[in-house]
């Protein structure tokens, strides 16, 4: 499987890319890098400080009102030797949803009219991704780190699901990403975690209304230097329920009793409006 | 009030779904449209993924299309018999238009051919029923009674059937193409195919307006449910919950617009129906020339 996916890394010419990596400045980034994926990592000592965190809840009901959701993440830090010296603890937070593939198309003007021509397959993209810091992430993110841990939003897309035919592919990517931010799919937030004492942390999320289905992850990641001196992952179900499960089970367990449903709720609505509108005349 | 859709998965208004769908079934009782090519651009624009869109849309046109034909019949103003020969037509041509749709998905333009398509077919239906309307308006308002037309070649052809309440005596094979055609259309371009079929009945088969509007949504109440149907089965695109808040407004509509419709007069309705015809067209057409905002477009999946 690893072997896989560097292969695939092999296909973008991007690499050259990852080894001047330009610090991230919120949305406006220029550069974008496909990095080696994550190694494996030797079982490390036990770090000095550690991570014990807690979510506000560990599902999201999806109903028929819901309208977007909460999530506070909180937590502290253990340590059995004093607070070391030096750069400041500095914390940061994601949540991400599944990933999904998706195309990207890029438009040209052919005989006076817009035409798609090239695209692109990013084989897997999460439907949702925030990430919440104390500080901006240039500042306490080491590049190597953050391509390790995937942490900073170019990072969060992987692969391309098909080998690339296209000039540069790094356009079409950051085509991606800026419409997915400016859709606030994809959030930055550097300073919306709260740290107090190097000791307690705070980060909150607005999980937007149209969340799709499925096992978020969350993750936190604390730093002091630009290293990642601790990690802590946690999972986060968004499950439909009640009215909304019940449809979407139906719709794809039996297809043709829900096409037959939904054609029987359209004529009995078109019938009993005429009906209505018949006895509301003769009166 | 925010609702959940969930198909679509996205979080919209039910008020403005209920209004949308209302103004789509005033256009349908008024004009004899389904309104799909009102409905599933509206649905876009809302940020429905296309796919749903288009299925949803179907279901909605089944609803208003019911609700304004029981509207007709109670009017007499619906030819059954004309109406069943478009049908047979209409399933054939919709059924040829899947196939045709899967090789343009392959070719990789679906796009571009539907929206050539709309502008060409809008346009030359927009601006015939446009140019056709304002002369029959001038003549009646110079007191000359237009003489009826006669379609020499039409009248030619074999299998010929009476067809009482459009007062014609004509062969199936016409209404059985123009069926297929719409058929065709609606399967590619996802609609229901009134706005073709409109004008095809009146100027093509030369029925009397009256019973064109009723006969039409006749024949859009079935393509659009074997539509719909076919949405469900092999896409699992339906919205219902879209759908019956869609319906909801919808149904509403096409009544007020079958009331309003026989009050107005018959070319002034066609003049209405042909200028709104042209605004799509006009839209559409913008799209295709004018430089779009991104160059870049997103596609969930691998296509």
């Amino acid at each position: 499987m690893r072997a896989l996916w560097t292969l695939a890394f092999l296909l973008a010419p991007c690499l050259a890319a990852a080894e001047e990596p330009a610090p991230m400045q919120g949305p406006d980034f220029t550069t974008y890098q496909f990095p080696q994926p994550a190694q494996p990592e030797e079982p490390p000592a036990p770090p000095a400080e550690q991570v014990v965190a807690g979510l506000s809840s560990d599902d999201i009901a999806i109903s028929t009102s819901f309208d977007g959701s909460e999530i506070i993440i909180y937590g502290a830090i253990k340590r059995e030797t004093p607070i070391p010296e030096g750069a400041p603890l500095q914390v940061i937070a994601t949540v991400e949803g599944p990933s999904r593939s998706v195309t990207v198309r890029r438009k040209e003007r052919r005989f006076g009219i817009w035409v798609n021509t090239q695209s692109v397959n990013v084989g897997a993209a999460p439907s949702f991704y925030a990430v919440s810091s104390t500080a901006p992430l240039a500042d306490i993110l080491d590049p190597a780190e953050d391509t390790q841990f995937r942490i900073s939003i170019p990072l969060a897309l992987r692969a391309f699901a098909r080998p690339v035919e296209v000039d540069n592919p790094a356009e079409f990517t950051e085509a991606l990403l800026r419409q997915r931010i400016a859709e606030g799919i994809y959030r930055l937030d550097e300073g919306g975690a709260y740290l107090a004492e190097q000791t307690l942390f705070r980060a909150d999320f607005r999980l937007p209304a149209n969340l799709v289905e499925g096992s978020y992850r969350v993750r936190i990641f604390l730093l002091r230097g630009g290293e990642v001196i601790d990690a802590y992952r946690a999972p986060l179900e968004v499950r439909k329920v009640g009215l909304e499960r019940w449809l979407y089970r139906m719709a794809y367990d039996q297809p043709f009793l829900y096409g037959l449903m939904s054609l029987a709720i359209a004529a009995l609505a078109g019938w009993a409006a005429s009906a209505a509108f018949r006895s509301l005349q003769r009166r | 009030m925010l609702i959940y859709l969930p198909i679509a998965e996205v979080s919209v208004n039910a008020f403005t779904l209920i209004g949308l769908g209302g103004i789509v079934g005033l256009m349908s009782g008024l004009f004899g449209v389904g309104g799909g090519f009102l409905i599933t651009p509206l649905l876009f624009f809302i940020g429905i993924p296309p796919g749903i869109a288009v299925a949803t849309g179907a279901n909605q046109v089944v609803a208003s299309s019911i609700s304004g034909v029981l509207a007709h019949l109670k009017k007499r103003s619906v030819d059954l018999r004309m109406g069943s020969v478009l049908l047979i037509g209409g399933l054939v041509g919709s059924g040829a238009g899947v196939f045709v749709f899967n090789i343009l998905q392959q070719i990789g333009q679906v796009e571009l051919v539907v929206q050539i398509l709309y502008v060409v077919m809008l346009g030359a239906v927009g601006g015939m029923m446009l140019q056709e309307s304002l002369r029959a308006l001038s003549r009646s308002r110079a007191g000359v009674r237009p003489a009826r037309r006669h379609h020499g070649w039409i009248h030619a052809l074999p299998f010929k059937i009476k067809f009482r309440r459009s007062g014609l005596y004509l062969s199936v094979i016409p209404p059985l193409v123009v069926g297929f055609g719409v058929g065709l259309m609606s399967a590619i371009m996802g609609v229901g195919g009134g706005f073709i079929m409109v004008p095809a009945m009146i100027y093509l088969l030369g029925m009397p307006t009256k019973v064109v509007i009723g006969t039409s949504l006749f024949q859009i109440t079935f393509v659009t449910a074997f539509t719909t149907l076919m949405h469900a089965i092999s896409y699992n695109t339906v919205d219902v919950m879209l759908a019956v808040l869609l319906i909801v407004g919808g149904v509403t509509g096409a009544q007020i617009g079958t009331h309003l419709g026989a009050r107005l007069r018959a070319e002034q309705l066609r003049i209405l129906l042909a200028l709104l015809v042209l605004a799509v067209c006009a839209k559409l057409a913008m799209d295709l020339f004018l430089t779009p905002d991104d160059l870049f477009s997103l596609t969930p999946g691998i296509v």
